[in-house]
């Protein structure tokens, strides 16, 4: 409960507002869809995802957005400057149960950054699983995360990549329009389809909807959800929705538990 | 026979201007008075698209919430318009809330109803689908001109 | 099982109690009056305690009053609990310090003061057994609340009235103390002698009780503390009936609307929050020294009444005053069963007497039932 102090090895930007932070660890391991606690030294604690290989090799790496004081504070970390770490914590995507299935990945923003860890995952065991289908929406190509990777991910044979955006320039030859309309597309086994959704939480109501009207039980699809949290131990109160507690019970959720939470005003 | 009061209102709304008064008639017996008071929803996220509304009199908000951001409205449906879409194709589910923002008088047309005696009499349905195909094409170019917002910058 | 012997202790055993804990380490606390209210606050001896004093609550209201004897614990729970001791309103977690090495974070070590809480009501023995859980029983267990929690030592003290807000034997939680103290006394302050029935619970409590003066009880003393108590739970003034049911109607009546009414009269100004006996809820500040050079990590009471608590990309999830009042209700009666399997209430009552507006959690579940959701779509 007490963060450890750890260098950080390398700082990249994404976006105009969005880096990626590699950490360096001695525990490195951790599920994907999982996070961390990353403290800021006179600033404090934000929950950020774990957005690298899952595979340790002494680096934990988060993308994060400058929304506010800590999350500013921690993008604005240079290589060689210090951080607070402690997790990982959460439910992660189930990978190891989704074996034998298609698995369609839909991310929405940010969402492909706690997404990403799984994709090299799946890719990693690619024989382990059906179809491999990424598609991602974002609103605008300035916006899209991870650029370079996507086009390696597009030239693997075992994956379908498609990448659209809510507002295009005239160089942007792809995808125009909202990532349901990828969705739509179909043309996998709805019975054998596992889908793992991350983004801003319409985009999740609306891709989950859309999963579902092409034949994909909510049973058989996930979802990442976020709510303020404080001490990501189940102990402060502050990451509640309904019966749950986002920080043990997610934040990855199965949607027919989380959809009726998510219904609720307020809630 | 004397026309009901009901047909009367269904003939006189926009979306059915010179329809012949045997499928108003016919609608009519699918439809029902009624009035939300300010604040009040007519239907909610999720919910089944059983009914839709040809409003008469007030103005209905068309919103969806996002956590911490709370009720987003993206659209208004004013008096001669209708509100709701969703009844008119499989899951029957409504997509978003709309909630009337001040009194409001509509005719609420039972969506069962309509596409059974759609099934029955498909001159009707014709009639029904072409009426209905123009409002979503519209609507849809609306929306997409509404996307594209013009007034902001859009990179 | 317990052994079935119960003993005597009169006004001097009781003051010898204080004095043996307190030569053996203990910091006591207990009862007390100040601020015209009854506190829990550090005692030093049986003059410290309330006697002769009880209360009148109602919705809002807290009166002290004197009794027409002189009963060292004839009042109900006033605005304390136990968990300003326990589960402490502001507690340091780390220190951390810029040095030319780096980083370095050094964890707060678990203090261990012994504390003796002399006074605690059977509710109050249940609302910590609640804390155990939430707070020692997950996954991660918070150190500072273990360290305090394994040097306690509790004298329970039955209650012989309920207090006017109580709803204790609705929610199963008193007023008879069961399990989870060292000692316990049942008062009996009548005609006849000042004295207080004890019953062991521990053999700590064994062990203290042998070093005060004090007799086996006869049969009658012992029936006289159960008609006492049993008096008590007889004489509620309020309650939640098919207290096992209300999980299930406030999760099917998120929407009723019950919860606007309430809304127009909370002013989620939290008090409830704070005088109740299990809300656990905390935030987080970051100090920093004026150089700028070291900074303490410190967690502090938080409230779900405040917009904050849920503030998220922007705004708070939970804007409005109904859905932090139906968040605070519903956690406390119905969600908090999911998160950790037993209720969140013990029907302590506070909640009611000191909300400003007397806002009473029976009276809305009987409101919701009455209008209940499901029942109406059956009948209609």
């Amino acid at each position: 409960m007490v963060p450890v102090a750890a260098r950080v090895s390398a700082r990249r930007r994404e976006t105009r507002d969005t880096w990626t932070l590699s950490i360096e660890s001695g525990s490195s391991a951790y599920r994907p869809g999982q996070f961390s606690m990353l403290y800021a030294f006179g600033v404090g604690e934000i929950p950020v995802s774990l957005s690298g290989d899952p595979g340790g090799g002494g680096l934990l790496i988060h993308t994060v957005r400058a929304v506010g004081a800590v999350s500013q504070a921690v993008t604005r970390l240079r290589p060689g400057d210090w951080i607070g770490l402690r997790g990982p914590y959460g439910t992660a995507w189930p990978l190891e149960e989704s074996r034998g299935n298609d698995v369609v990945v839909v991310a929405g923003g940010l969402g492909l950054a706690p997404l990403r860890p799984a994709i090299y995952r799946l890719f990693a065991e690619h024989e382990r699983y059906g179809r491999i289908a990424v598609l991602y929406g974002t609103r605008s190509p300035a916006d899209i995360l991870f650029r370079r990777e996507i086009e390696r991910w597009r030239r693997r044979l075992e994956a379908e990549v498609e990448v659209t955006v809510d507002h295009a320039d005239e160089t942007w030859r792809g995808h125009v329009g909202v990532v349901t309309n990828l969705i739509a597309r179909g043309g996998f086994d709805p019975d054998h389809t596992v889908a793992f959704v991350c983004g801003p939480e319409i985009m999740m109501r609306f891709s989950a909807r859309a999963l579902e009207a092409v034949g994909v039980a909510p049973e058989r699809i996930f979802v990442s959800l976020e709510r303020n949290m404080k001490c990501a131990v189940a102990q402060c109160g502050h990451c509640q929705l309904g019966p749950t507690l986002l920080c043990r019970d997610g934040p990855v959720m199965r949607y027919d538990r989380a959809e009726p939470l998510l219904t609720v005003r307020e809630l | 026979m004397e026309v009901r009061g009901i047909d009367r209102l269904i003939c006189e709304h926009p979306i059915f201007a010179g329809m012949i008064p045997e499928y108003c008639e016919l609608i009519g017996g699918c439809a029902k008075n009624v009035r939300f008071d300010s604040g009040a929803y007519l239907f909610r996220e999720g919910g089944p698209a059983d009914e839709f509304f040809l409003v008469r009199h007030g103005r209905v908000a068309l919103e969806i919430v996002a956590p911490g951001r709370g009720p987003l409205r993206f659209s208004t449906v004013n008096s001669g318009e209708i509100a709701g879409e969703s009844w008119l194709i499989p899951p029957y589910r409504w997509l978003y809330d709309a909630r009337a923002l001040e009194l409001t008088r509509a005719v609420s047309i039972d969506a069962r109803c309509l596409r059974e005696k759609a099934e029955e009499n498909h001159d009707f349905g014709y009639e029904m689908m072409k009426r209905f195909m123009t409002m979503l094409v519209q609507r849809l170019h609306a929306a997409q001109l509404q996307m594209l917002d013009v007034y902001g910058s859009v990179t | 099982m317990k052994s079935a012997s119960h003993y005597v202790l009169t006004c001097s055993g009781v003051a010898a109690l204080i004095d043996v804990l307190r030569e053996q380490g203990f910091r006591t606390l207990g009862p007390t009056v100040r601020d015209a209210a009854i506190v829990y606050d550090e005692i030093a001896s049986l003059s410290d305690l309330p006697r002769g004093w009880t209360d009148e609550q109602g919705g809002g209201r807290y009166r002290l009053t004197r009794r027409s004897d002189e009963a060292l614990f004839g009042y109900a729970v006033g605005p304390h609990s136990w968990k300003k001791f326990l589960h402490i309103p502001a507690q340091r977690l780390w220190r951390a310090e810029e040095t030319t090495d780096g980083l370095r974070i050094d964890a707060e070590l678990p203090a261990a003061e012994p504390l003796a809480l002399i006074g605690v009501r059977a509710c109050e023995l249940q609302a910590i057994k609640i804390q155990d859980r939430v707070l020692l029983e997950g996954t991660y267990a918070d150190p500072h609340y273990r360290a305090r929690r394994d040097a306690l030592f509790l004298v329970a003290v039955n209650c012989a009235e309920p207090g006017g807000t109580c709803f204790c034997a609705s929610m199963n939680s008193g007023p008879k103390a069961t399990s989870g103290y060292d000692l316990a006394l049942t008062e009996l302050a009548g005609d006849e002698e000042h004295r207080f029935v004890a019953d062991v619970g521990s053999e700590t409590g064994r062990q203290i009780l042998a070093q005060l003066p004090h007799r086996e009880a006869t049969g009658e003393e012992v029936a006289a503390a159960n008609g006492v108590v049993a008096n008590a739970a007889q004489k509620m003034g309020r309650a939640i009936p098919a207290a096992n049911q209300v999980p299930e109607l406030l999760r099917r009546n998120l929407d009723h609307p019950r919860w606007d009414e309430v809304a127009a009269r909370c002013l989620t100004c939290g008090n409830c929050t704070m005088a109740c006996p299990t809300c656990f809820c905390t935030t987080v500040e970051e100090n920093t020294s004026l150089d700028g050079v070291a900074t303490e990590h410190v967690r502090h009471w938080d409230s779900c009444f405040t917009t904050d608590f849920s503030y998220i990309h922007g705004g708070s999830v939970r804007a409005s005053p109904r859905s932090r009042y139906r968040q605070w209700m519903t956690h406390k009666l119905s969600t908090w069963w999911d998160q950790f399997g037993t209720s969140g209430c013990v029907g302590c009552g506070r909640c009611i007497t000191w909300c400003p507006v007397g806002i009473d959690i029976t009276e809305e579940i009987a409101a919701i039932r009455e209008a209940d959701s499901v029942a109406a779509d059956q009948g209609g």
